[in-house]
């Protein structure tokens, strides 16, 4: 779907393209969006005209301008939001400073955890290694797009009863890699499940929790007693 | 993390121009593509990667897996390590490729992780990740820390005096068993590159890692046909069960006629410092029956030029135990 808009923005056809770019949209000249740079590097951007004029039309929401930020847009659970971030924030980093939403956790930081397990576009990934700005056209979850607390998503009501958490940091990235795995391909068996849930870790140690929750739901979806994926 | 200016690419020429800029596309290169980001995002974290200028080439239309006419396979350079091992194909076609994808890193990550990334994702040896430390793959004439210091996980094949950092990757060392070809644009052309060609030695200069020039691109890997009668394997030795890197990995490709190996190709991975297609063990193989002494005779043959540390004289036996089973499972008939 990304593809397809950015396509739909290059400018083809015989006369001379308008050279009034903006994020996203790409003339001959212009073939790459500058999404974002610093200080000097900012200042020679053919783009930074483009620049200030969103920040202008953004005003009311963004009075400041701070040098080495960029407006971006990010569509995260439904819910479309305009911020302007340093080109290095992470997706992760994002979410939760910029955001707050900070059901996301920050673990190692480094893709080794999976505390910062998040949706894009229906597949799980780790937020903490990718930056914000290079998911403009996708669609995040984060864990508060998944449940609430009155109306559980089945995985998260699993959780609870089969008391797959002690102290909970590493428990909204394990939710969401568990909702992921259900539309993924995995074997019938314990060991595939945990082979696919290899990549969030419990300090605490309640995987044979986490795995009876899955395979409760997974058992669920089966029978069709619940729609058990988002 | 040191600024840098991001880019989105959507046409590879123009992508390719961009890059060109860059005195190098080794250690300390000034522009770098992203794809997945799991290498090069934590290594900019670390201050190891410190590009000025980075171009993202996600909506590069390089996301297809096709079987060409002459039944070959093309796979794009963004298409994801998940993608690429599920697909129908490469499971049904390629297994060792499928088996080693999933046996590398987890879920999030390969959803995420790239064929070209994968490719070039850099070495796992902690001094090459810590700054603090001297490194010559990260600061050319500093000193290797790793030899006499923390070497328990990295290469005893084709080292050198200046670095003996493993290769992390398990997808590069199914590739080199498949034979592939990696498919690189630059300004001054395309060009095809056998997968063991394009990956280099330390030697003296271990800051080079691949052939890749300033502004080249990976834009496809291309698999010889199947042949018929092919099995394939690949099989990981690691510390845990899962999510971890090779202590030892072997991929093996055969194809047995009448209990006879007609055809063996091999390669090792955690042991080497590129993806280790070993010829010898092939050659040692040619023509011979599919019997366990064989087998350990290859195997022996293999690591007949490992150079062990302190800490990884293990992995030569590890790594000969590894490809006896191998070799076991792939050229079992039943």
């Amino acid at each position: 779907m990304s593809r397809e808009n950015r396509k739909s923005k290059v400018c083809k056809g015989n006369t001379e393209p308008e050279e009034t770019p903006s994020f996203g949209r790409l003339s001959r000249r212009t073939f790459l969006s500058r999404l974002g740079a610093t200080g000097a590097a900012a200042a020679a951007s053919p783009l930074l005209g483009l620049a200030q004029t969103q920040v202008k039309q953004e005003q009311a929401q963004t009075p400041v301008k701070v040098a080495g930020v960029i407006p971006i847009t990010l569509r995260v659970n439904g819910q479309e939001h305009q911020v302007q971030i340093d080109p290095r924030a992470t997706l992760l980093d994002c979410l939760r400073e910029t955001l707050h939403l900070t059901g996301t956790k920050k673990g190692c930081d480094h893709g080794q955890c999976g505390a910062c397990t998040v949706h894009i576009n229906g597949r799980r990934i780790n937020s903490c290694l990718t930056f914000a700005a290079m998911h403009q056209a996708d669609e995040i979850t984060t864990i508060e797009g998944i449940g609430q607390p009155a109306n559980l998503h089945p995985v998260q009501a699993a959780f609870v009863k089969h008391d797959g958490y002690q102290c909970g940091y590493c428990t909204s990235g394990q939710i969401m890699s568990a909702v992921a795995l259900l539309n993924e391909p995995c074997g019938p068996a314990d060991a595939d499940v945990q082979e696919l849930m290899s990549g969030n870790i419990c300090r605490c140690g309640a995987y044979r929790n986490i795995l009876a929750a899955i395979r409760e739901v997974r058992q669920q979806a089966k029978q069709g007693v619940t729609n058990a994926s988002i | 993390m040191h600024p840098f200016e991001l880019i989105r690419a959507i046409d590879v020429t123009e992508a390719i121009q961009g890059a060109a800029e860059s005195s190098t596309a080794q250690q300390e290169a000034q522009v770098r593509f992203v794809g997945g980001g799991t290498t090069l995002i934590d290594l900019m974290k670390l201050n190891v990667e410190r590009p000025q200028k980075v171009i993202d080439i996600n909506g590069l239309p390089l996301d297809k897996v096709e079987v060409l006419p002459d039944g070959s396979l093309k796979i794009g350079a963004v298409v994801r390590n998940s993608d690429l091992a599920h697909h129908a194909a490469v499971a049904r076609d390629y297994p060792v490729l499928s088996q080693a994808l999933l046996s590398g890193a987890s879920a999030q990550l390969r959803n995420m992780a790239t064929t070209g990334g994968n490719l070039l994702q850099r070495t796992r040896c902690v001094y090459f990740r810590d700054t603090t430390m001297p490194c010559n793959k990260r600061e050319p004439g500093t000193a290797c820390s790793a030899i006499g210091g923390f070497n328990r996980t990295l290469a005893i094949l084709g080292t050198s005096e200046q670095c003996i950092a493993t290769n992390p990757s398990d997808m590069s060392v199914a590739l080199t068993a498949l034979e592939a070809n990696i498919h690189i644009q630059g300004a001054k052309g395309e060009r095809s590159v056998p997968i063991d060609e394009f990956f280099l030695l330390p030697g003296d200069t271990p800051h080079r890692e691949t052939v890749l020039e300033p502004g080249e691109l990976i834009t496809f890997v291309t698999l010889p046909p199947p042949s018929v009668g092919n099995k394939s394997i690949y099989l990981k030795l690691r510390d845990r069960a899962s999510y971890e890197f090779a202590l030892a990995s072997a991929a093996v490709v055969a194809n047995v006629q009448q209990d006879r190996i007609t055809r063996v190709r091999i390669a090792l991975g955690g042991v080497g410092a590129k993806p280790w297609r070993s010829l010898e063990a092939e050659t040692s193989l040619d023509g011979k029956t599919a019997s366990e002494e064989h087998f350990r005779a290859a195997a022996e043959a293999a690591l007949r030029d490992a150079r062990p540390q302190s800490q990884n004289g293990f992995k030569v036996e590890l790594a000969k135990r590894c490809l006896v089973r191998a070799l076991k499972l792939a050229t079992r008939t039943a």
